[in-house]
């Protein structure tokens, strides 16, 4: 009897309702561009098992085949199965994508709440040296990397080329970051911490940091999108992953120009997965902008 | 307005000379070696002597700060050097270059212009309906086609429809308009499409943003036709946050531009700068990104401005 009579006062309390739940319910797009990311995230780490040919297999008597049975999405000049380059593509793009997406914004935050938090000399030095590199678009500061670094390939993944991509996207983060973090240094908590002898260190990473993750994520996504953009435009050039390595922005590129008329299809869905998975990581991060700061919300 | 004009100039002048040593630090700093990039670029096994005659030829054994002394006296003369590959003036090579880039690059942005500011209004006014939907489904679309692959597309579509192929060459506007135009019309598209993208979303948000406004209200009750109120208070109010858009996608235009021109065949600027860095050309690298960085800069400026010069609160502030 004596718990029947303690529930009703629990009750009164506003139900947390769960947060996850929440997005699931006001971002039905968001939700929608996270499966596809989902798909795509199986597709790269299954490759193995999903893909049914070995992506770099060369098959002369199965040259510029057609879509159908045997090659869902047909073969390219030298009988290599689309679709399998396809699946193996997205460990390509998904791993440069995401890496340079975490180590540019990583980078990007701290130099910007560091700016943000020290004002004064540092602020204005780290600031000169932002709006200098903001004045380089994006692919030709990733390009000048390129040309000096060239390659350097561990684990599989050429570092060189996420460092090429993540560099672009410090500046950018620092701005974003250090705003966040100017209006933060004004809390009294900030005070009370430096009153209490905490060190800078401290400060920056265990008050100011943990405040500005909403546009660090939000960040993390958007750059995500334009990291595969980019991957892909860089390999379509020849200056980013090279042959055999699938990967999406390289079957584009060279030679597949000639098969226009002969194999569309070679052209056709390397372009569409570049395609959906760009608009998945924008569809879900405009998303979490939204839900994150309802302030943006129009 | 001409002191806010003087002020933003002066402003450029200490951004321009970062930008300088900015791109002097990347090439010459960077942990790497453009020498041994370029000469074992393709694995190939060349020795340390070959690596150092290389470096003196380049004159990149000389202390740095008589390097960047060197470069920067070249700068003040406006002399960009010569490019390693073909031996001529960066200078000349970029000069006979910037003509058919520049043509796609005001192209693309008239086209984004045209599409977006009737596809933006048009979105707002029916705001959740089927046609405001399509607008976006449209516009959020372009941010994700890869510029280059959407001139693929046209390619596939015009060989597929016509069995016609855009040609190769380029010949001056001047002297053959169609021959020019039926050259250039398909990189524009597919570059601009995505700055089209960009720009009807922001027209699409700042018109309903506009339609909010006390003013507008206050029109409707006074009983004023709503096509006078559009062409009056609302339009001219939204279009300041198009014009903003305009200068912040110019630097993914350039990159558009980059890829593009690959797909197309045009020998531009971005063909010429993917050139440069298949090849290791460094001083042809430095002298595009210098002249790219300066480019971006000025189109910022020349935005700003017109902001300005749209919306005296901006001037007078």
């Amino acid at each position: 009897m004596a718990i029947v009579a303690t529930t009703p006062s629990i009750e009164i309390l506003p139900k947390q309702a769960n947060p996850l739940w929440q997005f699931v319910k006001s971002q039905p797009l968001g939700v929608a561009g996270f499966l596809i990311i989902l798909v795509y995230v199986v597709c790269a780490l299954g490759a193995r098992w999903i893909a049914p040919y070995d992506p770099e297999a060369i098959d002369f008597g199965a040259m510029l085949a057609r879509p159908g049975e045997a090659h869902y999405f047909g073969t390219d000049q030298y009988g290599r199965d689309v679709f399998s380059r396809i699946v193996y593509g997205a460990r390509t793009a998904l791993a440069v994508g995401i890496l340079s997406a975490l180590f540019g914004c990583t980078i990007g935050a701290l130099v910007g709440a560091a700016s943000g938090y020290f004002g004064g000399r540092i602020d204005n030095a780290i600031q000169r040296v932002v709006d200098v590199l903001l004045s380089f678009p994006i692919i030709v500061l990733a390009m000048v990397v390129v040309a000096v670094l060239g390659k350097r390939s561990a684990f599989g993944v050429d570092w060189n080329l996420i460092a090429a991509i993540a560099l672009p996207m410090i500046p950018k983060m620092a701005r974003v970051a250090r705003s966040s973090t100017l209006s933060i240094v004004a809390m009294p908590f900030i005070d009370a911490a430096r009153a209490a002898g905490f060190s800078h260190t401290r400060i920056i990473l265990r008050h100011i940091v943990p405040n500005i993750v909403a546009p660090y994520l939000i960040m993390v996504t958007a750059f995500m999108a334009q990291a595969i953009l980019l991957e892909a435009s860089l390999s379509f050039l020849g200056l980013g992953v090279t042959e055999p390595t699938p990967a999406w922005g390289l079957m584009l590129s060279g030679t597949s120009a000639d098969f226009y008329q002969s194999a569309p299809w070679m052209i056709l869905f390397p372009g569409m997965a570049i395609t959906l998975a760009v608009f998945a990581f924008n569809l879900f991060g405009d998303s979490l902008r939204d839900w994150l700061d309802p302030k943006l919300k129009s | 307005m001409l002191w806010y004009v003087i002020r933003r100039l002066l402003l450029v002048i200490p951004t321009l000379a970062g930008v300088a040593v900015a791109v002097f630090f990347l090439i010459r700093v960077m942990p790497g070696d453009v020498v041994v990039v370029k000469l074992r670029a393709d694995g190939a096994d060349v020795s340390e002597e070959t690596i150092r005659a290389e470096r003196k030829r380049l004159g990149l054994d000389k202390p740095l700060y008589v390097q960047f002394s060197d470069y920067m006296v070249g700068l003040a003369h406006l002399d960009l050097g010569k490019s390693l590959w073909t031996g001529d003036s960066v200078n000349k090579e970029i000069a006979i270059r910037v003509p058919v880039s520049f043509q796609i690059a005001v192209m693309a942005s008239i086209i984004a212009v045209l599409i977006a500011i009737p596809l933006g209004t048009v979105s707002a006014l029916y705001r959740d309906t089927w046609i405001d939907h399509s607008v976006r489904v449209l516009a959020v679309s372009g941010l994700a086609i890869p510029s280059f692959w959407l001139g693929m597309l046209i390619i596939l579509m015009l060989l597929m429809m016509f069995n016609w192929l855009p040609k190769i060459g380029y010949v001056s506007i001047f002297e053959d308009p169609i021959a020019n135009l039926s050259v250039t019309i398909w990189p524009a598209v597919s570059v601009g499409y995505r700055y089209a993208a960009v720009a009807t979303r922001m027209m699409r948000s700042a018109l309903l943003e506009v339609m909010r406004e006390d003013y507008i209200r206050t029109a409707r009750a006074k009983g004023v036709w709503m096509r006078l109120i559009m062409r009056r208070h609302a339009l001219r109010n939204a279009l300041l946050p198009v014009v903003t858009v305009i200068g912040l996608e110019f630097a993914f235009l350039i990159g558009g531009l980059v890829v593009t021109e690959q797909v197309f065949n045009i020998n531009g600027i971005g063909k010429l700068f993917v050139d440069a860095t298949t090849r290791g050309d460094f001083n042809l690298i430095q002298g595009l990104v210098l002249f790219i960085a300066t480019m971006f800069i000025f189109v910022n400026l020349i935005v700003d401005l017109l902001y300005a010069w749209l919306d005296p609160r901006i001037r007078l502030s």
